[in-house]
């Protein structure tokens, strides 16, 4: 199966789901679950993750804050903000609803 | 994003960017401790990282071309819009150019620290109180003996230095024939040590020359009038000078570049305060008193300890007073002793001009904010122009600093261009400004050096105004979405905003520039229209002084052989002319009751001065050759009406202060002004120019003035003849100054004129810009709604209606902002109040005129806009899309 890079305006939703189960990730950590989880077929390219973090961030959805791991590297982590928490839900049903009217026009035609 | 996080991102940047690198780093050091190839973890990333780590050391050489980048195409961008460019440029300019020209003004005047060590220490002496007009008043001039307690008194405490107001006197190195003019101050000898002064030649003075009167003839000059007169000779010291009869000898050159403590005149010559003749007369009020307070006293005690002492000092004086009754004395000895801080110098001048230059500088304030709301117009129009320009140099990843630098150092180069051509103007704006308040009888020497202050000022002026009319373009070109302004529509409803904003805020300042200029104008046409009672033209004073004091023949004799000149109609002579600010008052008394409250103003004059003058008569006679002071009298209307209700007061008579000789009143005259043509009139006697004394001996004048009535049209055509004529009479007698009484009439209203020219001529520039601006505006808006009048236009909208939508927001703003005016010029009427001369300025013409003006240049502004949107062809316009 072809992987597909691009998202398409999934990226943000994916990120948000992500970060709703674990929260506390850093952008690689977030990067591999979308592979992980996805079995592979999913791929966040690195150069769209980043400025979807910031615009997330700036849109008020995350939070990011810097930790320190094994007392040497910095890491810059993320979590889900209440209103991200609220973004997320109605993206999820919005999401659902367009797959499915998709899935039903690919089914009748 | 809104402007804040957008304001804040921008000083943040640095953090940001550091901040992203790191987060970077950490993703690469993860991916490759998961076992990926390095290099493809960085490739994976993009171009980002790499130009980050690449460009880490060399940040600040890239910035560096990117500003010189900047520079360079930012003048290109003013050349290639000339027309716009040159508007701006010279409006900033003229602007910028008046603000620092004001600054140099008002520096000079009241700011500049005095020459000397410490000036933050000195302090003047002055005395607030209720004047004999009953209203509130100070002046800060002592009697010798008054000060000398005083100085003994807060020793520990304060030097306390005395020193004169600048003298105009007559004096010679050589002969009685060659007198020439200098400025003198009488000081203490102190002076010189406690102001830290050192001599560039010989000594200076010392607090040893400051024991016994008449005892120490030596004069000190100042380092500006040595270069000027002697060229810096250095054999001057040794050298004697004549004045009054006296020889004093030049001791030293006191060091550059102090030249006494009054801004405004400059001190050539200095004599010990015990010259004067005057240290122990405790009537006599003549000194400034400067306090050097030593560091660490308090004010308030040293203050509560003068007025103590001068209050006894007083008290003692009041007892042998004469002519004043008890409320008077009770006032006088109400004075208040205060210490007001004289770092910058006191001078006479700083009174009369502080509160106009503080107004004036208000108004270029003004101006200089109008022509920043305009450029700042202009500049977001042109944004709108470029901004595909600025969404291309976001989309190929140009950072939002990067953009407000761009368009800031395009600002910062109109703005240099503006101030170095501002600098031209102000450089040539002071002096001229000097010029106009100066007579020839009342020189103003106002030393305006252009140095770091001025410098620093100008700097600063430049960075604010690059701050004012740049930031807002530069803030909202760097705010661009580059998805939207390629398509082509960008927020422009946000833009009109601004832009009718800045519109309103012009027009307000506007209007309060054009009603202040409109109360000044009143003010100096009334004052100027102010009836005189007498007849000003024609006439030519002679200030004369003889070698000695010469009796009354004498001068009879010189007039006498005026008259024989051809040219010449009539000659009078007088102890002064009027507007010469001298003047003398007396208490008088009626039927022997003692003295009244009312001083009355004496004039002496000879027989036929009224006529000279051209001073109706309105009942009575003038002089006969054989009256004399005292004993007989002309008084004014005023005069009649303070003592005789009006009644004709001819044939009475009435006692000057404590004499015992009765002035019989001869003759009644039309009220004329005397000292000052802003007062009131005063009650004024005439009294004969012949005096005798209580043993009937004439007395004599050592000077006085020929009034000379001329045929000619020009009366100064005869100054020279009249000026030989005088030495032909008599050799003794010398010429000190000629001036024609129009000229001393206009002296009296220089300050006046000065205001009303110069804001007229900023109301001018205001208005010019504000239309500029309105039209710059709506020809914008214009631009911007083609497409929707093309649509109106087409769809048969009246041509009426769509020069009304077009117009209409822009004239609310300019009712918005008049009603602001308004609002602003009612609020500053009590900061100009003073200035004013029976002005209201809450008449209906004094609003009515600046209203009008404005609605009349917003219409004729709106006219060509109003035009252009009617004539939009609705084809051309909707084929074009």
């Amino acid at each position: 199966m072809r992987r597909i890079d691009s998202l398409q305006g999934a990226l943000d939703l994916l990120v948000l789901k992500i970060l709703s189960r674990k929260p506390g990730l850093h952008g690689y950590a977030i990067m591999s679950a979308i592979k992980e989880r996805s079995g592979d077929v999913l791929r966040a390219d690195e150069g769209s993750l980043y400025p979807a973090l910031h615009r997330m961030e700036e849109a008020g959805w995350l939070r990011a804050e810097w930790i320190t791991k094994d007392q040497r590297q910095r890491l810059r982590v993320y979590r889900l903000t209440p209103e991200g928490g609220k973004h997320l839900s109605t993206e999820q049903s919005r999401w659902q609803s367009v797959t499915s009217a998709v899935n039903r026009v690919l089914r009748t035609v | 994003m809104s402007f804040w996080s957008r304001a804040i991102n921008l000083f943040r940047g640095e953090r940001v960017s550091r901040e992203i690198e790191e987060e970077l780093a950490t993703h690469v050091a993860e991916g490759i401790a998961e076992g990926r190839d390095p290099a493809e973890v960085r490739k994976a990333l993009g171009p980002a990282l790499q130009t980050r780590e690449e460009s880490r050391d060399v940040r600040i050489i890239p910035w560096l071309d990117s500003l010189r980048f900047d520079f360079v195409f930012g003048c290109r961008q003013l050349v290639k819009r000339k027309v716009t460019s040159a508007a701006a440029i010279l409006s900033l300019a003229l602007a910028i150019g008046s603000c620092a020209a004001a600054f140099r003004l008002i520096d000079a005047m009241l700011l500049r620290p005095l020459p000397v060590k410490d000036p933050e220490q000195l302090y003047d002496l002055t005395r607030h109180l209720i004047g004999f007009d009953g209203k509130p008043t100070s002046y800060d001039e002592w009697a010798y003996p008054a000060f000398r307690r005083m100085r003994d008194a807060v020793k520990d405490q304060a030097e306390l230095i005395a020193i004169s107001s600048n003298l105009t006197v007559e004096l010679t190195y050589r002969s009685e024939q060659e007198m020439e003019k200098a400025n003198l101050a009488y000081v203490s000898g102190g002076m010189f040590d406690s102001f830290g002064l050192r001599p560039v030649i010989g000594r200076l003075l010392s607090a040893s020359d400051d024991l016994t009167p008449g005892a120490y003839p030596y004069a000190v000059l100042s380092h500006d009038y040595w270069a000027r007169r002697f060229g810096k000779d250095a054999n001057v010291v040794g050298r004697t000078l004549r004045m009054d009869h006296a020889v004093y000898q030049i001791v030293g050159v006191v060091q550059a570049p102090f030249t006494g403590t009054s801004p405004g005149t400059v001190t050539d010559i200095f004599l010990p305060a015990m010259m004067s003749g005057k240290t122990e007369r405790d009537d006599a009020t003549w000194i400034r008193t400067i306090a050097r307070v030593k560091p660490g006293t308090a004010i308030a005690p040293l203050q509560a300890k003068l007025n103590a002492i001068s209050h006894a000092f007083e008290e003692e004086r009041a007892k042998h007073f004469a002519g004043m009754n008890k409320v008077q004395t009770a006032r006088f000895l109400a004075e208040i002793v205060a210490l007001e801080p004289a770092a910058a110098g006191v001078s006479n001048l700083q009174g009369d001009y502080r509160r106009s230059l503080i107004a004036l500088g208000v108004l270029v304030a003004l101006v200089l904010l109008i022509a920043c709301a305009n450029v700042a117009n202009l500049m977001i129009a042109q944004a709108s122009a470029r901004a595909r320009e600025m969404a291309l140099r976001v989309s190929i990843g140009a950072g939002r600093a990067r953009l407000v630098q761009l368009v800031l150092v395009e600002s910062a180069c109109l703005a240099l261009l503006a101030s170095a051509l501002g600098g031209l103007f102000a450089w040539w704006g002071a002096p001229f400004v000097v010029r106009m308040i100066s007579t020839s009888g009342k020189p103003i020497q106002l030393l305006l050096p252009a140095d770091w202050r001025v410098f620093g000022f100008g700097l600063l002026l430049t960075g604010a105004v690059i701050l004012l009319f740049g930031l807002a373009p530069a803030l909202r070109a760097s705010g661009i979405k580059p998805a939207s302004a390629l398509k082509g529509g960008d927020d422009v409803h946000a833009r009109r905003r601004l832009m009718h904003g800045l519109i309103a805020a012009q027009v307000a300042f506007c209007f309060l520039i054009l009603f202040v200029a409109g109360l000044f104008v009143a003010t100096f046409d009334r004052l100027s229209n102010r009836p005189m009672g007498f007849s000003a033209d024609h006439i030519l004073v002679l200030d004369v002084i003889p070698s000695r004091p010469q009796p009354v023949v004498v001068w009879d004799e010189v007039a006498d052989r005026l008259r024989g000149a051809p040219g010449v109609e009539n000659v009078a002579i007088a102890s002064w002319a009027v507007f010469t600010a001298n003047s003398m008052n007396n208490f008088i008394s009626l039927h022997g009751e003692p003295p009244g409250p009312v001083l009355t103003y004496f004039l002496n004059v000879s027989p036929g001065w009224r006529e000279t003058m051209r001073l109706k008569l309105v009942a009575g006679r003038d002089f006969r050759p054989d009256e004399a002071t005292p004993g007989a009298a002309l008084v004014n209307e005023t005069f009649a009406r303070e003592y005789f209700n009006g009644e004709n007061p001819v044939g009475k008579s009435f006692l000057r202060g404590r004499t015992t000789v009765p002035y019989r009143i001869v003759g009644l005259v039309a009220d004329a002004p005397y000292r000052s043509i802003r007062e009131p009139i005063l009650p004024v006697a005439y009294v004969p120019f012949r005096q005798v004394d209580s043993a009937g001996a004439p007395g004599s004048y050592g000077r006085a003035s020929f009034i000379v009535r001329t045929g000619g049209a020009n009366p100064l055509a005869l100054a020279q003849t009249m000026r030989l004529e005088v030495t032909r009479a008599r050799s003794d007698f010398r010429v000190s100054s000629i001036d024609t009484q129009e000229e001393l009439n206009r002296g009296q209203t220089l300050r006046e004129r000065l205001l009303a020219t110069l804001a007229v001529f900023f109301g001018c520039v205001a208005l010019l810009l504000a239309v500029i601006g309105l039209y710059g505006v709506l020809d914008y808006s214009v631009l911007q709604r083609r497409r929707e009048i093309g649509i109106r236009l087409a769809i048969g909208a009246p041509a009426s209606r769509i020069a009304r939508t077009v117009t209409i927001e822009v004239f609310s703003m300019v009712v918005i902002g008049a009603v602001a005016g308004l609002g602003l010029g009612f609020g500053s009427i009590r900061y100009v109040e003073t200035l004013l001369y029976q002005v209201r300025a809450t008449d209906a013409s004094m609003l009515a005129l600046p209203s009008l003006i404005l609605f009349a240049a917003a219409f004729l502004a709106a006219v060509p806009a109003a035009i252009r949107a009617v004539r939009i062809d609705p084809v051309a316009m909707l084929r074009a899309e």
